[in-house]
Parts: C-alpha cells; sequence; structure tokens
C-alpha cells in the first residue's frame, strides 16, 4: 500500500482493505478488473453492488460460494443476491455512519455481510463466515441449558429420599424436558411393578400393575440391570397399552427405552414417549436423556436403600420403644420419654407396664434407667425388659425380682449396670394399693389430693454392679386423685434455668408437683417434661423418663382411652 | 344421658371426700348441667354445650366433660362443630382465665388435659366415612411448642373431610419431622406454633421441608393473626384456623423451589448479628440486668430465692421476646408482648414499672445494638413510668 492512497471505510471486524483506486468505473461489469486485487485475493467472499442492488463484481470465493448455492436451489435476487443481503443493502442509512453488518446463510453456511462504501455509492460486501463460531455458540447455549436443566434434576432428584416421590420427580421432569410424555417402571416388587406416568404439563398417575415386561422390546433386561443396555429405540406399534399414559391425547411418533442404572443395582426403567405430531428424537437428546437416567438411577437407588435401612431400623427399634400406656383395671398410666439426643428415638432410660391379668392381679411396673445413652444403652434396656418380662410369674416379689436380674446381668457381657424402680399396682374399691422398690434408684414422689408431696420410704442397691442386692420395699395407698411419680435423674439433673446453670433439682420438682393434685396421669407427665424442657432451654441434657401411676379423680368407670399421643411413632388414623 | 349422670355422681363423692369446698360446688354444677341436656328437647347450641364443657373441665370433672361430649355426639351433633365451636372455644378461655388470673397455671393444665381426652373421646368413635378420600398429610407442632391442642384439632378435623393425617405431636424435634416426611412423602407438611418465641425454630422446620419439595403451611398465635410472620418466613400457606387450613389445603399448596434458598435469604437483616448476639449472650444479658436491679433497689436483695428465680425467668422471657423480634426485625412483636406481660401482672396486682424498670436495665445493657435498642424504647413508652424501688414481675 502506497502513502497516497486514502482509506475511505472501515467496517468493524475487517481489515482496512478498501481503497480507492485510480479510475474506478461508474457501473462496469468487470469490476475486478479496475476496483484492484487487493479483495479479489481475499480469504473471503467479497461482493461488489451497485445502487440498485445488482451485483457488478464478485472474488472467486465469491462465485464459488454462489454457484453451490444455486446447485442447492437457494433463491437470489435478480441482481444476484441472498434476499437477506438485498434487504440489507437497500435499508436507508446516514451516509456518515459506518454501516452495521448483517448476518444470514447462504448454501446452509452462515455470514456476517460486512458493508464497505465506495465513493461513488457502490457497496463492497465482505462476507465474513461465522458457520463454525455459530454452531459453537448455538451448542454452547444448548450446553449449558442442559447443565442448568441436570442441575435442576439433581437437586429436586436428591432433595427428597422418598421412593415414590423420587419417581414422580423423574417422570415429571422427563415429561417435561425430553419427551411429551414418561412412564417411570419401578423393579418388581414380587410379579408387580409401580408405574409412575407424567405428561408435559400435566398430572402424575400412579398405579402399581402386574404388567409383562417382555411386551416391551429391552425393558425386560433394562430391568434387571446386567448385563447393560443401551437407551434403545422402538417401534410405537409395538408398544403394550400399559406403557401409554392415561388419557395421552394423539398417536406415538417416538419412543425410547433407558435403563435407569442404580448402585449395583437395577433402580428400574424410563421410557419417553414423543407424539407423531412432535418430531422424533435426535442423536444428543438420547445423549442428553442417558444422563437424565443416570441421575434418577442414582437418586432412586439412593432413596430405595433409605427406605430400607428406615424399615430394618423400625424393626429393630419397635422393640425398644416405650410403650404406650393406657388405663388399666381402673388405674391410669402416662409416660412421656425424651432421648438426650433429638435424632434419636431410643437411649438408656425405659419403663414398661404390665397389666395384670384381671382386675384382682397386680400389675407390674417397671422405670429404669442404664448407665450411659443412646443406642448402646438402648440395647442393654431391652435386655432388662426381656428378663424382667420373663420374671413376670415371680413379679409379686420385688426382692427376688432383682435378685434374678442381677445374677443375669452380673453374668452378662455388659459391664454397664442399671438401677430401676418396680411397683406393683393393685385396685381396692376406691383405693390403689402400690408396693414399690427402689434399685439404687430416686425414690418416687407422691403427690396427695391436697396437694402435699410425700418421697416413698424405699430404697436399695443398684444392678449390675454388686454381687448381693439390698432393698426395702414400701406400701403406699393412693386416694382418688392421687398420683405416684416415678422419674430418672435426666430431670432433676436438667441444667439451665434463667441463669443457665442450675439443676432443675428435686426441689423445683416437688414444686411442680404440688399443683398436680387431681391432674389425669397424661398432665402430670407433660407438665413435668414441659417444665424440665423449658428449664433446659436448648441445653444439652440426658435421657428423660417420666411414668406416673394416677388412681383418677373421676373414679374406677372412666373413660378407657388409648391415648394417641404417647411415644413418638405418629399416628395415623384412616379416615 | 343416664350413664354421665351416674358417673358425675361419682365425682361429686369422690370429690366431696377430697377436695375444696370451691371444686365441689363447680362439680354439683356439672350435674345439674347435665341433667339439663336430657331434659331438654332441643338440640344445644354450640355455645350451650360450650358453657357446659367449661364448668365440667375447670370442675377437674373428666367423667362429665366426657359424657356431654358423648351425649352430644351421639345426639348428632357435627364432629367439626364439637371440635371446633365448642371445644376450641372451651380451650381459648382457659388461656383467657389464666390471663385474667382467674385460674392459676396448674388448674389450666388439668384443664388441657380432660380437654385432650375429650378430644380423644371424639375422635375414636365411628365416624361415617367422609364423602371422600383425600392424600396424605403430616400435622405437627414445633419444636419446642408444648401448645398441642391446636394441631390436634387441626389433625381430626383433616381426618374428619378424609385426609389421611400423620400426627407427629407436641415438640417435634426437626430431624423427626424430616425423617418422617422422607417416609411418608405427604401432599403437604402443617406446622403449629403457638409461642412467637418458637419462629426461628419454626423457621428452620419450614425450610427443611420446603428443602424436600414439600410444601408447608404453618398456623398458630406465633404467626400473627394476619400471617405475617408465616409470609415473612417463607412458607408455601397460611391460614387463620382448622377450618380455613382445611379449605386451604383442599385448593391445593404448591411448593416453591427451595433447594438453593437459605434461611438468610429470607432475613437479611440478620447480618447485624444482633439477633445471634441476644440469644447467645441470654444467660449474660440476665445476670447482668439482676445485678443492676439489686443495685437499683433494696427490694430485689431482700428477695427469697424463689422470688429471685421469678425474676430472673421474667427477665429470660423479655430477652427471649426481644431476640425474636430481632429475628422477624418487627418491634411490633416485642412491644405486645410488653403489652401483654403488663396486663398480665396487672391482673396479678403486680405494679407495671417494675416492668420498666427492666427494661430500662435492659437498654443499658445493649448501648452497641441499634435494632434492639429501638425495639425497647418503642416498648417503654408504652409502659408507666418507674419508681426506683421495684423489680419486673415481682408480688
Amino acid at each position: 500500500m502506497s502513502s497516497d492512497k486514502e482509506v475511505v471505510g472501515c467496517a468493524r471486524r475487517v481489515p482496512r482493505l478498501v481503497i480507492r483506486t485510480s479510475g474506478t468505473p461508474k457501473t462496469p461489469r468487470d469490476g475486478d478488473v479496475h476496483v484492484g486485487s487487493i479483495w479479489n485475493d481475499a480469504p473471503c467472499p467479497v461482493l461488489v453492488v451497485d445502487a440498485d442492488g445488482d451485483v457488478i463484481g464478485s472474488n472467486e470465493g465469491a462465485r464459488r460460494l454462489f454457484a453451490h448455492a444455486e446447485e442447492v436451489g437457494e433463491g437470489l435476487t435478480a441482481g444476484g443476491l441472498p434476499h437477506w443481503l438485498a434487504r440489507a443493502h437497500h435499508r436507508p442509512h446516514p451516509a456518515a455512519a459506518p454501516q452495521e453488518a448483517v448476518s444470514g446463510t447462504v448454501a446452509g453456511r452462515t455470514f456476517a455481510a460486512h458493508p464497505s462504501r465506495i465513493e461513488n455509492g457502490d457497496v463492497v460486501w465482505w462476507l465474513v463466515e461465522d458457520t463454525d463460531l455459530r454452531r459453537a455458540e448455538q451448542e454452547l447455549r444448548h450446553e449449558r441449558e442442559r447443565a442448568a436443566l441436570l442441575a435442576d434434576v439433581s437437586g429436586a432428584l436428591l432433595s427428597s429420599l422418598n421412593l415414590e416421590r423420587c419417581a414422580e420427580v423423574t417422570a415429571r421432569m422427563a415429561a417435561d424436558h425430553l419427551a411429551d410424555a414418561a412412564v417411570v417402571v419401578a423393579p418388581a416388587q414380587g410379579r408387580r411393578h409401580a408405574l409412575t406416568y407424567a405428561q408435559g404439563g400435566g398430572g402424575i398417575t400412579r398405579t402399581v400393575a402386574s404388567i409383562d415386561p417382555r411386551t416391551v422390546p429391552g425393558l425386560a433386561e433394562a430391568l434387571q440391570g446386567f448385563p447393560p443396555v443401551p437407551a434403545r429405540w422402538i417401534d410405537p406399534d409395538d408398544i403394550p397399552d400399559w406403557s401409554v399414559p392415561p388419557g395421552f391425547a394423539g398417536p406415538i411418533g417416538s419412543v425410547i427405552v433407558t435403563p435407569l442404572p442404580g448402585h449395583g443395582v437395577p433402580a428400574g426403567v424410563l421410557i419417553l414417549l414423543r407424539a407423531s405430531t412432535h418430531r422424533a428424537f435426535t442423536d444428543g437428546e438420547e445423549v442428553f436423556a442417558r444422563l437424565f437416567a443416570a441421575r434418577a438411577g442414582a437418586a432412586l437407588s439412593a432413596a430405595r436403600l433409605y427406605a430400607e435401612q428406615a424399615s430394618i431400623t423400625t424393626t429393630l427399634l419397635r422393640e425398644l420403644l416405650p410403650p404406650r400406656l393406657e388405663r388399666v383395671h381402673g388405674v391410669e398410666y402416662a409416660g412421656v420419654y425424651r432421648t438426650s439426643q433429638d435424632h434419636e428415638r431410643v437411649g438408656g432410660d425405659f419403663y414398661d407396664v404390665h397389666p395384670g391379668a384381671d382386675a384382682s392381679r397386680e400389675t407390674f411396673v417397671v422405670l429404669g434407667d442404664v448407665a450411659g445413652k443412646g443406642l448402646e444403652a438402648a440395647v442393654l434396656t431391652g435386655k432388662i425388659r426381656s428378663v424382667l418380662h420373663a420374671l413376670l410369674p415371680l413379679s409379686g416379689d420385688h426382692q427376688q425380682v432383682l435378685v434374678l436380674l442381677n445374677d443375669a446381668l452380673m453374668n452378662s457381657h455388659h459391664t454397664r449396670f442399671a438401677t430401676l424402680v418396680l411397683a406393683s399396682v393393685r385396685r381396692s374399691a376406691g383405693q390403689v394399693l402400690l408396693r414399690l422398690t427402689s434399685a439404687g434408684h430416686l425414690p418416687p414422689l407422691i403427690v396427695r389430693a391436697d396437694g402435699r408431696v410425700e418421697e416413698a420410704a424405699t430404697g436399695g442397691t443398684l444392678v449390675g454392679a454388686l454381687p448381693d442386692v439390698r432393698t426395702r420395699s414400701v406400701d403406699v395407698v393412693l386416694a382418688p386423685g392421687e398420683t405416684c411419680l416415678l422419674y430418672t435423674d435426666g430431670i432433676t439433673e436438667a441444667r439451665g434455668g434463667p441463669l443457665g446453670d442450675d439443676f432443675y433439682g428435686e426441689e423445683r420438682l416437688r414444686e411442680a408437683l404440688r399443683e398436680c393434685a387431681r391432674m389425669p396421669a397424661e398432665a402430670v407427665v407433660e407438665r413435668v417434661q414441659m417444665l424440665a424442657a423449658q428449664w433446659l432451654g436448648g441445653g444439652r441434657h440426658d435421657d428423660m423418663a417420666t411414668l406416673a401411676i394416677t388412681n383418677p379423680a373421676g373414679g374406677v368407670d372412666g373413660f378407657a382411652v388409648a391415648d394417641d399421643r404417647e411415644g413418638r411413632e405418629p399416628c395415623r388414623r384412616e379416615p | 344421658m343416664p350413664a354421665g349422670t351416674v358417673m358425675t355422681s361419682t365425682v361429686k363423692a369422690s370429690t366431696v371426700k377430697t377436695g375444696t369446698v370451691k371444686t365441689g360446688t363447680v362439680t354439683t354444677g356439672t350435674v345439674n348441667a347435665a341433667k339439663g341436656t336430657a331434659d331438654t328437647a332441643a338440640p344445644p347450641t354450640p355455645s350451650d354445650l360450650a358453657e357446659r364443657l367449661w364448668t365440667a373441665v375447670i370442675g377437674r370433672d373428666e367423667p362429665a366433660a366426657m359424657a356431654l361430649a358423648t351425649a352430644a355426639a351421639d345426639a348428632g351433633a357435627d364432629g367439626e362443630t364439637l371440635l371446633l365451636d365448642v371445644v376450641a372455644a372451651v380451650q381459648r378461655r382457659v388461656g383467657h382465665e389464666w390471663a385474667a388470673n382467674r385460674i392459676g397455671v396448674a388448674e389450666e393444665h388439668a384443664a388441657t388435659a380432660i380437654i385432650d381426652r375429650v378430644v380423644t373421646v371424639l375422635a375414636h368413635r365411628p365416624t361415617p366415612p367422609p364423602s371422600r378420600t383425600r392424600g396424605n398429610v403430616t400435622v405437627a407442632c414445633v419444636d419446642g411448642e408444648w401448645h398441642s391442642l391446636p394441631a390436634r384439632l387441626l389433625a381430626e378435623t383433616l381426618t374428619g373431610r378424609g385426609w389421611r393425617v400423620d400426627f407427629l405431636g407436641a415438640h417435634t424435634p426437626t430431624p423427626h419431622l424430616i425423617a418422617h416426611v422422607h417416609q411418608s412423602n405427604p401432599a403437604a407438611a402443617l406446622l403449629s406454633a403457638s409461642l412467637p418465641t418458637h419462629l426461628p425454630t419454626a423457621h428452620q422446620a419450614v425450610t427443611a421441608v420446603q428443602s424436600l419439595g414439600i410444601p408447608v403451611m404453618v398456623g398458630g398465635a406465633a404467626f400473627g393473626t394476619d400471617g405475617r410472620y408465616a409470609r415473612l418466613l417463607g412458607a408455601d400457606a397460611w391460614a387463620p384456623d382448622a377450618r380455613g387450613a382445611a379449605d386451604r389445603l383442599a385448593r391445593g399448596i404448591t411448593a416453591r423451589h427451595a433447594e438453593r434458598r437459605h434461611e438468610i435469604d429470607d432475613l437479611p437483616h440478620l447480618a447485624d448479628q444482633e439477633y445471634t448476639f441476644v440469644k447467645s449472650n441470654r444467660t449474660t444479658l440476665v445476670r447482668r440486668c439482676l445485678a443492676a436491679l439489686d443495685e437499683r433497689g433494696p427490694d430485689t436483695r431482700a428477695y427469697s430465692a424463689a422470688q429471685r428465680e421469678r425474676t430472673a425467668e421474667d427477665l429470660a422471657h423479655i430477652v427471649d421476646f426481644l431476640a425474636t423480634a430481632l429475628y422477624v426485625d418487627e418491634a411490633d412483636l416485642f412491644t405486645s408482648f410488653i403489652g401483654w406481660t403488663r396486663d398480665i401482672l396487672t391482673a396479678r396486682n403486680v405494679p407495671a414499672a417494675g416492668l420498666r424498670l427492666g427494661l430500662d436495665i435492659l437498654t443499658e445493657q445493649l448501648r452497641d445494638f441499634p435494632r434492639a435498642l429501638g425495639f425497647i424504647r418503642v416498648a417503654i413508652d408504652t409502659l408507666p413510668t418507674a419508681p426506683a424501688h421495684s423489680g419486673p414481675g415481682t408480688a
């Protein structure tokens, strides 16, 4: 380029190539000869277009491109321009302002057409190809959408450990984002499969049906989970009625069956359906469906594992949970148990009420505390409760029961010891007769009808520590409205209060009980537990158990009602 | 209702043997009321029934209360009406009577226990199957909340309307609630809280359940009469009462997308750490206030240990409510608590000026906390001026 050549156009992202040359013709058809060879050799297609929109010159690249466009049947204007470029060419614009680049396709390739205006009003269009860039950008956009969707899917799936819910979320998200409808087929329970149907934007239907997996090609293998099978296309005409969501409108165009890979166990199968009015699945979508299935399968198998573990735990804990108490032979019993850890259900405290065979026989009550807390302590409470259950025929003789229990504990591999209170309870006319024995445990408190609170005069050694057991039993009579409270030291040793580090203590407990005269048994235990809990605030605490034996103020003929609120097990009442 | 009358007589006999003159009189009243039911041809109105149930309950006459409820149900009274217009009305009255110092805490608790058993009796009656069956829902009180009756009435109301209800009871620890929701996949979780001081715990429970994709409806006095704290804490729905909750549930509740939400997002004002400070220094604040009271007035130094403990408890309550007001950033919450306390003290002939002194002292302890100071000053303005010698909440 020589110094006398003046730059007359400047298009963004285009090198300054357009220069004025002497002898530029007004409208020559052989413009390339005169305009110069600079753009003729340009690495992109170049067109010179006059004010009327006629192509008056083009370089080799442009000629090849447009020849190809004609081959594939793309229409051009009379002047020889693609329509999108003709529109841009004729668009009015202020002469001073640089003209904007426009984009369009030619022969399946995309170009950014950059104009540079020559003095005589002709425009040189530089067609810079960006096919790959656009494709990459589109891919990136799709990939981002998929990543966001997968994050949503993972979030929605991982938030729940409920199998039913995971299947619902899988079906709904698949129907919303992958297909028009989706079916999740769970592994068989016996011969039956849980089926979860979803339609895009529609509801979820669940059913359990006895289906034959062989009726859908590939389903039986996919359900077994091994050997690994790929997602596969199947002929929409081949699928049975059960695999189509109820109420699905219109004929089915395409179907994919994708296994849901679990953690070593099959998590089920996802069937995706598209209506014939919708386009078929692309390869990219099939890959995405696999990614989706991987996440859904992981969530489903985690949920299945959790359900199994929860079921095992429930079964194992059932015997360790505190029993529900109710009125027995005209005497009220109520217990509340709070474990030291909020997330646990069992601990080192325990209680049981073994009703007498009839009203004339004694009911045997026990409340105790094993050294330690948590599951290990709970296991020992289970053993003690079993031993005591076996000793029921001897339960009239507290000393003998404790001696036998002590022997059993001394001979077991457990190093823990326990303290407990035994009570034999019998109603006699309007009174309730109690025989109480404490084995190293806090003596029961008796709440009289007039509000006096007495300590039962019983004491003895704990069990499981020494070869001998010595105890002193006491007989107590409860008049109507009176209560005997058995409790563990978790109550009195609750640390807190307004000043932060005081024990709740026996004195406060007695003070609280003075107001519990003539209260129903549940009210007494709830009140004590509530006061102790409020005393604690949010502080740490030991296991806390309370059990009330009450001669009801309302007499013996009151309504015998099982109480819903006992224990932590939720009560579900079917309508 | 001959059975009920017989039972009531038994109670009367036993009451006379052991009880005070006062309760004896009340029990006699119940007998008359029960006989009245048998004589009247027209079915009693809910308010008649509530009046009679109140008499039985406050007289600790459980059999009479049971008999009354059973007889009303036998006579064809609507189950929901009995629960919500009779039983709930009596429970509300128990609360009002306690606030007005006409009954003690223990009587309140005994009355609540009897009401609870009345609900149980009504709930276990064979009822015609509801017109339609719906999904399952979980009903629970938030951790620390011991007032389970409102939630229980809701659970029974929903059962009557065809829902399968899992009722987890009072003070449900959040880990139990979450474990239960994982296992039962309810259409919604309904959480109840009566005391505003449980709002932070309620917030934690609401976000925890929502993060599982399960919608949460909240209710109870803690959330405000207009449900403002329900909205603040991001609950998916709120209802003013059991009927409202049942109607709202029937319309369907959708869970909002909560996967990426944190509790702090709902309450950006927590960034000033005032709540955290007051909450974690509760004990220190109470101790310092007690010491300051000792300096100001000779009265508190002369207190018995029990009186000192009451005073400390009152101060602790004030700090708890202040912390909650900071949590929800509402001066109103603190002011209404102070107003309520003033009324409670007045009903017990305790000068409310002591309360003012307590707040003045708290102000001195919280000099560096502008939000807390603002709340306390608003509350102080609603109280009479303090004489120099009276502690808060002590007779």
